[in-house]
């Protein structure tokens, strides 16, 4: 079979903007037996397509199904597959490697495990009982405090001169917490494993909390530099279900908001990527253009970041008028200032020495293991939600695609700069032909079983949250997920024969959500 | 090299001036005289992420631009607690973090300061209290100074800090506006 054929087959219940699931575009369901699920993983993984989402629901009636997302050319397909009470399902892991943490985090959240080899837990550390499942078990236990301290396995890497670096939780800067364990030999980087989850907020369980009108306030701090991203897709899984027309003036505003949160992160890391090659004068310059932006972003659209913009039916409040034309200069002298800046960049010995070849992923490694989104891009990955799978107004603003195939620290720069310079356009092109009218529409919780799933590509990749209903405006499961679970587990092979004090550079090239992973 | 001269040249003074500090702010009134004569005009902050979305690092990072210019005023983050006078602490406090948080905490010598920083640090947030989080980080660790926003901005993260290293004002002349 052909991956086709599993698209072929997904019910024809077409709605009108094409697909038959709630929400983003071209999405098509799909319920499969267990022998079907890996045949199905198999032929997409043969056909070029690529893993979205792997996550575990339960119906009312308490019968667990475990779902996977994936795209193609053609879409996007949801494979559900009925897992009884008490058994377990078949990994994709083989097909997907990108699979297995995902897997990982099924068994310890929802209690439903695959036939994954690793076993060890994953978001769980010492702080719960094993045999306790937020997912699953409604009650929770007496929980100690402080928790017992975890003792995660590492895979120790033995021989010669090899020696262990453990870095983390808490690292040296401002940033997230996690920790890496790397095996050196001298400077050379021999093995990473990352041990993720410290900032586990049980953000899952705290979805069926809340009421479906309220979700996005949510999902807009699963993770704070992609505010716009996760509160857009809830919303699109949401207004999907409920069947609101959301009106034209808002999803502009929605792609306007997008792009500022893509130019202000990309801002942000070309800034910290010359600052931690040593160029401490690129850090100044750009972190000065991100405030710039930040300013005029609060000043247009009431708030630096994005938190809550987005509303279900539209977007809190309109664009001040005062706010257009400011925002259409700002970003008019942060290309400008970026293009003298990337020159700057380029002619400096030092930092192109730094940036090129250091944690390389070839392309067909990173097609291999699935990296997806920006580093993707950078690694000849060209796939681009905006592109391919286009929402509101994306299809009328006909974003350039940004590929790069070296796949180093400096592919993943020119990424950056390149889709600094796409932002500015989108942005401007927003700004001129914004169409009049209403920024909100009102909307009515959707019924009970209803579901959806929003799609948006974030600054970081392809952003997904799976939204299902529950009894008078409840919800009764909500998936959100960032695409760092793909790109992770690719950062333990772009470091490999680097030297440990290169590992800032790649990482940071990377910039991976450590909040919107661990959840 | 002459075009990042001129680039230099060309930007010149971002900086602007600090705001003062905020009395509405100040969680506990534990500041010994002692803290201020030990850090005089220099301030080293350690930042501990227990558990935050990652936006209040973003404006923690904000504070390093030229135009907030923290160095500039004396204050600098360091690698280590064991380097540091000041613990800046976002939240909630995730269970996976919260032998990390206290270990940091009593790894930062005496005498310390603690500020947390937005809503989830100041009371859990939307996040609350659940499972998973151990919600508002004076939940774990005394807190001097708690600055609340979602995430608050570079301007009001500096208030908290430089509330935190002033005197306590009387609370007749707290806050005139």
């Amino acid at each position: 079979m052909i991956l086709q054929w599993w698209f072929d087959h997904a019910p024809r219940r077409a709605r009108p903007e094409g697909g038959a699931i709630a929400g983003a575009p071209n999405l098509w369901a799909l319920t499969v037996t267990p022998e079907e699920w890996r045949q199905a993983a198999q032929d997409i993984a043969a056909g070029g397509g690529r893993l979205l989402s792997l996550w575990a629901s339960r119906s009312v009636g308490g019968e667990n199904v475990v779902r996977a997302a994936f795209t193609a050319e053609t879409g996007a397909l949801v494979l559900a597959l009925p897992v009884a009470a008490g058994s377990g399902y078949p990994g994709i892991e083989q097909s997907f490697p990108n699979a297995s943490r995902l897997q990982r985090a099924v068994a310890d959240l929802s209690g439903v495990r695959s036939t994954e080899v690793d076993t060890r837990p994953w978001l769980r550390h010492a702080a719960w009982p094993a045999d306790f499942h937020p997912l699953r078990d409604a009650a929770v236990p007496e929980l100690a405090s402080p928790p017992a301290i975890d003792a995660y396995p590492f895979v120790a890497v033995e021989g010669d001169g090899v020696h262990e670096v453990p870095v983390g939780p808490v690292h040296a800067g401002i940033i997230e917490p996690g920790h890496f364990r790397f095996s050196i030999v001298g400077e050379k980087v021999l093995r990473l494993e990352e041990h993720l989850g410290y900032t586990h907020k049980g953000i899952e369980r705290r979805f069926t909390e809340l009421p479906l009108l309220e979700g996005h306030r949510l999902a807009a701090r699963i993770s704070g530099d992609s505010a716009v991203a996760f509160s857009w897709a809830y919303c699109q899984a949401l207004e999907g279900m409920a069947a609101a027309l959301v009106p034209a003036r808002a999803t502009w505003l929605r792609a306007l908001a997008l792009e500022l949160e893509r130019l202000a992160n990309h801002l942000g890391d070309l800034g910290a990527l010359g600052n931690d090659a040593g160029f401490a004068f690129g850090l100044a310059q750009f972190s000065r253009l991100k405030e710039h932006l930040l300013r005029a972003t609060e000043r247009a659209l009431g708030q630096r970041y994005l938190m809550d913009f987005i509303v279900p039916g539209g977007t809190r409040i309109d664009i001040a008028s005062v706010g257009v034309l400011e925002l259409a200069e700002c970003v008019q002298f942060i290309a400008a200032e970026a293009e003298t800046l990337r020159a700057i960049y380029e002619d400096h010995a030092g930092v192109r020495d730094r940036f090129t070849g250091a944690g390389r992923v070839t392309p067909s490694l990173a097609a291999r293991l699935g990296l997806t989104g920006l580093a993707g891009r950078a690694s000849g990955q060209a796939f681009d939600l905006r592109c391919d799978l286009p929402c509101e107004p994306y299809a009328l603003l006909a974003p350039r695609k940004v590929v790069h195939n070296d796949g180093d620290v400096a592919a993943r720069v020119a990424v950056r700069f390149d889709e600094v310079a796409e932002s500015v356009r989108l942005i401007q092109s927003v700004l001129r032909e914004l169409p009049a009218g209403i920024c909100r529409t009102a909307v009515v919780a959707p019924r009970e079983e209803s579901w959806g799933i929003g799609l948006i590509e974030g600054w970081r990749g392809p952003v997904l949250v799976a939204l299902e209903a529950g009894v008078q405006g409840s919800i009764l499961r909500c998936h959100p997920h960032d695409p760092s679970w793909h790109n992770w587990p690719v950062l333990e092979h772009a470091v490999i024969d680097n030297i440990v004090p290169d590992f800032p550079l790649i990482n940071k090239s990377f910039n991976l959500s450590y909040s919107g992973h661990d959840l | 090299m002459w075009k990042t001269l001129r680039q230099i040249y060309r930007v010149g003074l971002a900086t602007e001036l600090p705001p003062a500090p905020d009395e509405a702010l100040r969680a506990a009134d534990a500041l010994q005289a002692r803290i201020l004569q030990v850090l005089g005009r220099a301030l080293c902050i350690r930042a501990v992420d227990a558990g935050s979305c990652n936006g209040c690092e973003l404006e923690m990072h904000a504070l390093g631009n030229p135009i907030y210019n923290l160095e500039g005023l004396g204050i600098r983050f360091v690698a280590s607690p064991r380097h540091a006078d000041m613990l800046l602490v976002t939240g909630p406090v995730s269970r996976n973090m919260e032998i990390a948080l206290r270990r940091t905490y009593e790894a930062t010598p005496d005498p310390k300061l603690v500020v947390a920083i937005g809503d989830c640090g100041c009371t859990g947030g939307i996040f609350g209290e659940s499972y998973a989080t151990r919600g508002r980080v004076s939940n774990v660790i005394p807190v001097d100074v708690a600055v609340p926003g979602c995430p608050p901005s570079p301007r009001q993260i500096l208030a908290g800090i430089l509330t935190a290293i002033s005197r306590a004002q009387p609370a007749s002349d707290a806050n005139p506006a």
